[in-house]
Order: C-alpha cells, then sequence, then structure tokens
C-alpha cells in the first residue's frame, strides 16, 4: 500500500496567514512522504516533526506524524534527542530564520558539527512575523523594521555558509513557490545520512512582502535562479542559455554561444565533493550578480553521530565483563566484613 | 620523647598542599586503606576552583579531610587531630581547622623565605604567627627526603618531585598503623605500564613509613579498631558516583534505555563522566554545546521512551528553566540533577551550600510545580537517584533531585545492595491504541499520569509542546481547559505524597527539641544529635530527603515537639517553605553561608540556646 498526501494531514486547522509561503512548504512536505515511505521503506509512525517557535514552528499540529512543538531556538536539541536516543526514528526539524540562526544558533551549528541524521527545514523569510515585524539574523542591511525604524546597521547570515563553516555534510535550497523542487528535495534529504539542512526561501505576506521577489517572479525566476543537479552542467536562463564557468578563483556567468562556449566549458555540478571551496562560492551567489542557486548544493558521505554512539556501545558492550547492574556494583575494589 | 600509642575510637586527619601535591589522591588512597583495615569512614574534599593557581599562595591551597573511626561515623569531622601541610600557604590556610592537641606534620623544605612571603607570612616564625604554639609540630625535611629516596630510580627530577606525596602517605600510614599493602596494589594497577613508577613510588611510601618510625619526633601513633559494619561486602562511594549508579539500576528496572545530556560543570560533571563510562549498560551520554540543550536533547529522548537524565549545577539550572517549564506542560518523564554549589552567580564553585532550594522549588514561569527530593548522604545518592527515575517515569513527570558539592564530592564506606532488593518500575507505556481517537493527555485516576506513548507505536501519533492543550492534545487557549490543565499538573504532582514514605524521626517521637534538616547536612545533623543525647537533652531529628511534596504525615510529626529548629546550609529557605506549608508551627533556625558543611558542635550550640 502506498501512502497518500493525505494520510499525512491531521485534522488541526491550518493558522497561518492567507498567501504565507509556508502552506506551499506543508503542501510540498505532505507530497514527498510517500514517495520517501516508498524510496526508504518508512512507515508513517516512524517520523517525527519537532520544531522551535515562530509561524514556521506551528507545522508539526499539521502533520498526521508524532510531533514536539518545542520551545525557542532549543528544536536542534530536542530533535538531536530524539535521533540519538532512537536512531530508527526519521526525524524532521521545523524552523525559521529567527529561531534556528539568532536564539537558536549555537544548537543548530552542533547538530550539523556532529552530523546528526536529521533532517532541517529552514525557512527563512527574514523577518520576524510571530512577533510581528522585527528585523531577524537574514534581514539585509538597511532592512526597516519596527525594531530598526532607520534600517538595520547589522550584516546578515547566510545560512548556506554557517552550514559550511560547522562542517555540514548537507545543503540545499529552494523558494516555497517552487513546489516540485521542494517536494524533489525532501526526498534526497531524506536518502542523506547525516544533518540535511534545506533553506527554503518563503514569503511572509504581513511584515516582509515579496522579500525574495526578485527570484519569485514567474518571469525572471529561471533567469535569475539556476537549479544544481549533481552531474549535471550548471545551465540556467529561460531559454537555458546561460551557464556558470570558473574565471581564476571566482565564478562566472557566461552566455552559451558567446565566444565560442560550448555546454562542454562549463562547470558540472558534484554535490559530492568533500571540499567545499566550490560549494561555497555556489552557496554565497546573489543576484543580481549571479543567480541564486537551488537544489541540492552540497551532499557529501560521512560518519553520523547516531551510527557512532550505537557502534561505540555495541563494541563496548561485546568486550566488558558487566553485563548488568549487579555485576557492576561488586566490580573494582570492594571488602568483605565479617 | 615518649613514645604513645594512642587507642582512640575516631581520628580526623587533614592533607593540604598545593593543588598539584596530589593531596585529593593522597587523601582518597588514606581512606581506602582505613576501608579495607575495617573502619567507617567519611571524607570531606576540600579544593579550589582554580586548576593551579600560582605556586605556593593561600588560594591554590588543595585539601582532603577523612574522618576515620571504629564506631559509627557520619561526618568527616570538625577539627582535625593530625594536619599535614606542603608548603607554608597551606598551613596558613588550614591551621583554624586544627585542634589544640593536634599534630602537625609539615615539610620542612617549603618553609625557606621564599616560601613564607608567598604565603603571606609577616615574620620568619608561622607557628608563633598562627598561634599555634601548643601543637606538636613535626617539620620533616620531605622534599629533600624524597629526593634521596629516589635518587637511583632514573626518574627525571620533576617526577621525583611529584612523589612526594607518597613519603607523606608513608608517614600517615606509620602514625595509623596502616598496612600498606592495599596502596601498592593500587600502585601496580595504576602504573602497569610504566614499571619504573611502580618501584620508584612503593619505594618512596616504604621509605616514608620507615623514616616516620625512626625518627623519634612523632609523639603518638594512632590505634583504631575496625568498626563493626553490619556484615555483608562493601565499597567505597562517592556522591556522584553513587547517584550515577542509581539511575543505572533504574534504567535496568524500567527497561527503559538511560540517556543523559549534559554540560560539565563543577561539582556536578562526574556524574556525566561516570554515565560516558557505562556504554556496556547501554546508557547513552551527550556532552552537549551547553545547558540547555543538555536538558532539551534529554527531553527530545524522553519523548521516545528514554529514562532521560540532565546533570547540572546551581548556575546551569538557572539556563534550565525555561526547558523545565516544558517537560512540565508535555509532562514527560526527565531527572533533573541539581548538584549545588556556593551561589549566587558562579559563587564559590567547588565549595558546598543548599542555596538552591528556592530555585529548585519555584524558578520557571506559570504555574510549574515539580517533585523535589534530596540526597542525604554520599551513598544514598544511590537511592535518591533510583527512586527520582522511579517517580518521574511511574507518574511521567519531571523530578528534581538536589545534592550538593559536599556529597558529591565525599565518600563512604557503602555495604553493596542486590538489585534484588529495589522494586520494579512500571513506565504506563502504552503499546497500541485502546481507543480512537487517542488522548495523549488521558490521565489515570489514581497518579493523574498521562500514558507515555513512544514514537514508532503504530496508531498513536500525537504532537505535544509548550502550548497549553486540551487533555485530547489539541492546542488550547481556552480559560476553562488552561485552569483545569493547570490543576491537574499540580494535583499530579501532590499526589506523590500517597506513594513516599513517610517522614521518620531519629530519636523519642515527641519531646522538646525536634532539629529539622534536609540533604546533605544529616551527618552533622545526626552526629549533634547523639552527643545532645549523651549529655542527657529531650532532642529528635527529623531529616527530610522528601521536600515536594512532603511526607504526609510532616505536621503530626512537627506537632510532638515544644520546639523545632530548622538547621541548612542557606539563609532559611526550607524554614521559610516549611512555614508557608505548615504554618501553625514556630521556626527556629540556624543557618550557615560560608560555602562549609556545618560542624557538629555549631549545631550542638544552637540546639543548646533554645531548650
Amino acid at each position: 500500500m502506498k501512502y497518500t498526501p493525505q494520510d499525512f494531514k491531521s485534522n488541526q486547522e491550518v493558522k497561518w496567514c492567507p498567501g504565507c509561503g509556508d502552506h506551499a512548504i506543508l503542501a510540498s512536505v505532505q507530497r514527498a512522504m510517500p514517495d520517501i515511505c516508498e524510496a526508504l521503506n518508512y512507515t508513517k509512525e516512524r517520523f517525527v516533526f519537532v520544531s522551535g517557535i515562530g509561524c514556521s514552528s506551528r507545522f508539526p499540529y499539521y502533520m498526521e506524524t508524532y510531533g514536539f512543538h518545542g520551545i525557542h531556538g532549543r528544536a536542534s536539541a530536542i530533535s538531536t534527542g530524539v535521533k540519538v536516543a532512537n536512531p530508527t526514528l526519521s526525524v524532521w526539524q521545523v524552523t525559521g530564520d529567527g529561531d534556528a540562526l539568532a536564539i537558536g544558533g549555537n544548537h543548530f551549528i552542533h547538530a550539523i558539527r556532529r552530523n546528526i541524521d536529521i533532517n532541517i527545514l529552514l525557512f527563512n523569510n527574514q523577518i520576524y512575523g510571530l512577533t510581528k515585524g522585527q528585523y531577524s539574523p537574514t534581514s539585509v542591511l538597511g532592512k526597516v523594521t519596527k525594531t530598526s525604524p532607520y534600517g538595520t546597521v547589522e550584516h546578515p547570515f547566510n545560512p548556506g555558509a554557517l552550514v559550511l563553516g560547522a562542517r555540514g555534510t548537507y545543503f540545499a535550497r529552494s523558494l516555497d513557490v517552487e513546489l516540485k523542487l521542494t517536494q524533489d528535495i525532501m526526498l534526497e534529504s531524506a536518502k542523506h545520512d547525516g544533518t540535511a539542512v534545506v533553506e527554503v526561501l518563503v514569503n511572509c505576506v504581513i511584515f516582509n512582502d515579496k522579500t525574495h521577489w526578485n527570484l519569485v517572479d514567474r518571469e525572471h525566476r529561471s533567469d535569475r535562479t539556476i537549479v544544481l543537479k549533481h552531474g549535471e552542467p550548471m545551465i540556467f536562463g529561460k531559454d537555458r542559455d546561460k551557464g556558470l564557468m570558473l574565471d581564476g578563483m571566482k565564478l562566472k556567468v557566461v552566455k552559451l554561444g558567446e565566444n565560442g562556449i560550448t555546454e562542454k566549458d562549463l562547470l558540472v555540478h558534484d554535490a559530492h565533493q568533500e571540499n567545499p571551496g566550490l560549494h561555497s562560492m555556489l552557496i554565497d551567489m546573489q543576484y543580481p550578480e549571479y543567480p541564486v542557486a537551488l537544489g541540492v548544493i552540497r551532499a557529501v558521505k560521512d560518519t553520523t553521530y547516531d551510527d557512532n554512539v550505537r557502534d561505540q556501545i555495541t563494541e563496548v558492550r561485546s568486550k566488558s565483563p558487566i553485563q548488568c547492574m549487579d555485576d557492576l556494583l561488586v566490580s573494582g575494589a570492594t571488602w568483605e566484613v565479617e | 620523647m615518649q613514645h604513645k600509642v594512642i587507642d582512640t575510637k575516631e581520628v580526623v586527619i587533614r592533607f593540604t598542599g598545593d593543588s598539584g601535591d596530589g593531596m585529593q589522591l593522597t587523601g582518597t588512597l588514606f581512606a581506602d586503606a582505613s576501608a579495607l583495615f575495617g573502619n567507617d569512614f567519611s571524607t570531606f574534599p576540600d579544593f579550589p576552583a582554580e586548576i593551579r593557581a600560582p605556586q605556593g599562595t593561600i588560594s591554590g591551597v588543595s585539601g582532603f579531610q577523612v574522618n576515620i573511626g571504629s564506631g559509627e561515623i557520619r561526618t568527616p569531622g570538625d577539627l582535625c587531630d593530625v594536619l599535614v601541610a606542603m608548603n607554608p600557604a597551606a598551613l596558613k590556610a588550614n591551621a583554624k581547622w586544627t585542634k589544640s592537641t593536634a599534630t602537625i606534620i609539615l615539610d620542612s623544605d617549603t618553609f625557606d623565605e621564599k616560601g613564607l612571603k608567598k604565603a603571606g607570612f609577616a615574620t620568619e616564625d608561622p607557628v608563633k604567627e598562627l598561634k599555634i604554639e601548643d601543637r606538636t609540630i613535626i617539620f620533616a625535611a620531605i622534599t629533600s627526603l624524597t629526593k634521596e629516596s629516589l635518587k637511583d630510580s632514573g626518574l627525571d627530577p620533576k617526577a621525583i618531585v611529584r612523589s612526594k606525596n607518597m613519603f607523606t602517605l608513608g608517614m600517615c600510614y606509620y602514625m595509623f598503623n596502616r598496612p600498606l599493602e592495599f596502596t601498592f596494589k593500587y600502585i601496580k594497577k595504576k602504573f602497569k605500564k610504566n614499571p619504573a613508577l611502580i618501584d620508584a613510588n612503593q619505594k618512596v611510601l616504604q621509605d616514608g613509613f620507615n623514616y616516620a618510625s625512626n625518627i623519634q619526633a612523632i609523639p603518638n601513633t594512632y590505634k583504631i579498631e575496625p568498626a563493626k559494619l553490619k556484615k555483608g561486602l562493601y565499597r567505597n562511594i562517592n556522591g556522584n558516583q553513587a547517584t550515577a549508579w542509581g539511575l543505572l539500576a533504574a534504567s535496568e528496572k524500567s527497561g527503559r534505555p538511560l540517556f543523559c545530556g549534559s554540560y560539565p560543570i563543577t561539582p556536578a560533571t562526574s556524574i556525566l563522566e561516570e554515565l560516558a563510562l557505562h556504554k556496556e549498560l547501554n546508557a547513552k551520554t551527550l556532552q552537549c554545546e551547553d545547558e540547555i540543550a543538555g536538558i532539551c536533547t534529554a527531553i527530545g529522548a524522553a519523548y521516545t521512551g528514554s529514562l532521560a537524565v540532565t546533570t547540572t549545577s546551581g548556575p546551569g539550572l538557572s539556563l534550565k528553566s525555561e526547558a523545565l517549564g516544558l517537560a512540565v506542560m508535555t509532562e514527560l518523564p526527565l531527572v533533573v540533577i541539581d548538584v549545588q554549589r556556593g551561589g549566587p552567580s558562579t559563587g564559590i564553585p567547588t565549595k558546598t551550600e543548599q542555596t538552591d532550594l528556592n530555585q529548585a522549588l519555584y524558578g520557571r514561569n506559570g504555574e510549574c510545580p515539580i517533585a523535589v527530593i534530596a540526597a542525604h548522604s554520599p551513598s544514598h545518592c544511590f537511592d535518591a537517584a533510583f527512586y527520582s527515575a522511579k517517580y518521574a517515569m511511574e507518574h511521567m513527570m519531571p523530578v528534581m533531585l538536589l545534592t550538593e558539592g559536599f556529597l558529591g564530592n565525599g565518600s563512604e564506606p557503602w555495604r553493596i545492595p542486590s538489585m534484588k532488593d529495589y522494586p520494579e518500575i512500571n513506565p504506563p507505556i502504552l503499546e497500541k491504541p485502546d481507543e480512537v481517537p487517542f488522548w495523549p493527555f488521558k490521565r489515570d485516576e489514581e497518579r493523574l499520569a498521562r500514558r507515555w506513548a513512544l514514537p514508532g507505536t503504530v496508531g498513536l501519533e500525537h504532537r505535544v509542546g509548550g502550548l497549553e492543550k486540551n487533555n485530547n492534545g489539541t492546542v488550547s487557549s481556552d480559560p476553562i481547559v488552561h485552569e483545569r490543565m493547570v490543576n491537574e499538573r499540580a494535583e499530579k504532582v501532590a499526589r506523590l505524597a500517597n506513594y513516599i514514605p513517610d517522614q521518620t524521626v531519629i530519636g523519642d517521637e515527641s519531646g522538646e527539641v525536634l532539629i529539622v534538616g534536609w540533604g546533605g547536612t544529616y551527618g552533622h545533623l545526626y552526629t549533634a544529635l547523639k552527643e545532645l543525647h549523651e549529655q542527657g537533652k529531650s532532642v529528635s531529628l527529623a531529616h527530610f530527603d522528601y521536600i515536594f511534596p512532603l511526607p504526609k504525615n510532616t505536621a503530626e510529626v512537627f506537632s510532638k515537639f515544644k520546639k523545632i529548629i530548622v538547621c541548612e546550609l542557606n539563609s532559611g529557605q526550607f524554614a521559610n517553605y516549611l512555614r508557608a506549608c505548615h504554618q501553625q508551627f514556630q521556626y527556629h533556625q540556624h543557618n550557615k553561608v560560608q560555602g562549609q558543611p556545618f560542624t557538629v558542635s555549631e549545631i550542638v550550640d544552637a540546639v543548646n540556646a533554645i531548650l
């Protein structure tokens, strides 16, 4: 029996604002779940959705799975506990730019550093929505908000750069409006062993409307973004006529056919290469100089924390003469009182 | 000088020196050797927060006090009969802890002009300056004798000087008639990869022993008969180890794997270290990025069905407050262990206090009661941890266990129990849906505990979280629902009183004065009680392990005494709590907030003052 997206819809009323990008991501995830179950032979009760605080963090209530709505910033720590305690569970953390990168920044980078086998869906709307419109750690410099009436004076984080800085093994990016791409990325993330961070650029219709409009605008979307696919040349554009090349130490946008440039001259995306150099450049690409990179940008193999824990326990148990509490109690230095 | 063998029931010895001088090890070995000899004992490590403060200064002085006896020993002793001071700073810092009849052994090599100056002595005569001329002072050239002893050992000069604690230990073994064999065995095991160090340490220990027996300077040696301990197999255990083992025992009894998420903090760290050792018993430990992650990973693990634990000390508990509220709200079992230390803020991290009681009882937002249990001796930490875990799991709620630095680091002999003497632990795990739809916050009628529905179970998919919910699991801000849930959560904790033992009284069940205590002051209060009984006083002791809820017979116990005096190492937190719970009684107080345990004599005085 194959699941349907309907099997993953809870009976709770979805309370996000009409027009919020989160609706689209919820639909993408619910559509991806049957594919994931089929590909990995999972059953529904195996999924746990964990969140922190914020608009995005209401997500677990809308999934007909196990769910844990935590406290602000701590979702990475809670999901780490869930996964390490029971590695057979498929753990999905839903978080936002404030939750993951401000109050929860420490837990976020350490989950990635440990390479816990969890999936982190980071909804980046560059604003605090649930507290009604204050700037976030991803708000652009100069952004006018309620707490920055004259514009922010601080530089934003690029979430992907943080992932690489923490020696992350997986990073992907999507747009809320790209339902199919998000759905495909969910499957890839589920398959990845280790912390899979997926940044979804999402619209906050109330407090930061059209913040990603340059990329989302249908007319220009394919000229201003590039969907990276492992093993395929880096081509983009409405007419598939643009590509990326290396120019010394920098990336360069080139036009196919100009100056004799052909598809063969373009970079071929290698998501699996360990060296983060090129991944870093791809993650950093900003419109208008570059297209913004979407898709699975990095997916490298490494051991996971939860596997290492399991292996260590198995090894110690096989070697130790102590097999139960009574063994432990009488181990080491003891003496008899007659 | 006339040599005298003193037959005594109890002797207190205090080893002091620079934090690099190995005094903690020396004291521990002395206690272990005494245990093997059959004495009862109690130890009290008293060390600075600095790992290696400037050599020879007061701030770098580390001490280890051990009380050994042929009778019942419940405290490390107030003042010492023998003080070992490896340098002038150690003497200066510890002279005040010596009896006027004490013997003081000093390493004369360190008592030069430079050493005296570093320790802040104004004159060249430290003994006169400290006004301790009445003590028996033994100057022994411990450093140079150690060098002489090991000159052919092939060890480098630094390693040789480091062995001087073994020379000192050898001297003490002579003074107290301790057998050397146990320590020989220890040395062999510790240095099994380095035979040169085995030979050197054994030689220097033996030379110290011989030196003490040859010189005529030591006036007294002590004979302490073995104690009449209950028959059985014993081991030496400190409070933090006992805490860790109690948790492992609860894991075995409940069949729930142990998960401990923690962040290192003095003086709680060795619980995490001990648990990390026991992967063979399926214990998972996660050293987190901070205190908050410690408790949050534990809460995540609790959600999946682990016996979840987080360990900390005062400032760490402050950081965990919000997440503790989450555990209360999600009604998940969780054991939070606070090994209390001197506060507020960073305070005096290596010293002991009972100043976190208010934080444990009240330190959260909202109506957020949690059960609070306290351990009363190093070995009792085992039972306290076991029952904290049992109640957390069976009642589906967080339980706070308060111990203290004094208990965590202190040690005593422990008659090894058998697991068959401990009760089963039956968490209310729901294996499959018993009705549709599943209500995650439906309660059993007795305990008011909800069921534990573990992820991975077919048909029990549900959501928990920090938002207020109805019993069916849906988010609700309905005023009536909120108040009902607040009351249900509070009542669940209150009903634990139906499961904990009645409060016991040591001594007569009625009388003039009832001493009331809780936690790690037990040994001192008990010893003071014995002394007061010897004085013929009508005094009893009620020492509380269960703080919240209080045992049901508490008021009845209190009503049988004319006066109640609450003794605690804070400014009166338990006394004020009792005033709130049982306001019909008048409570006298004896408090101390010096980062040090009580002395027996101050308790005796405080009780006599109100008799």
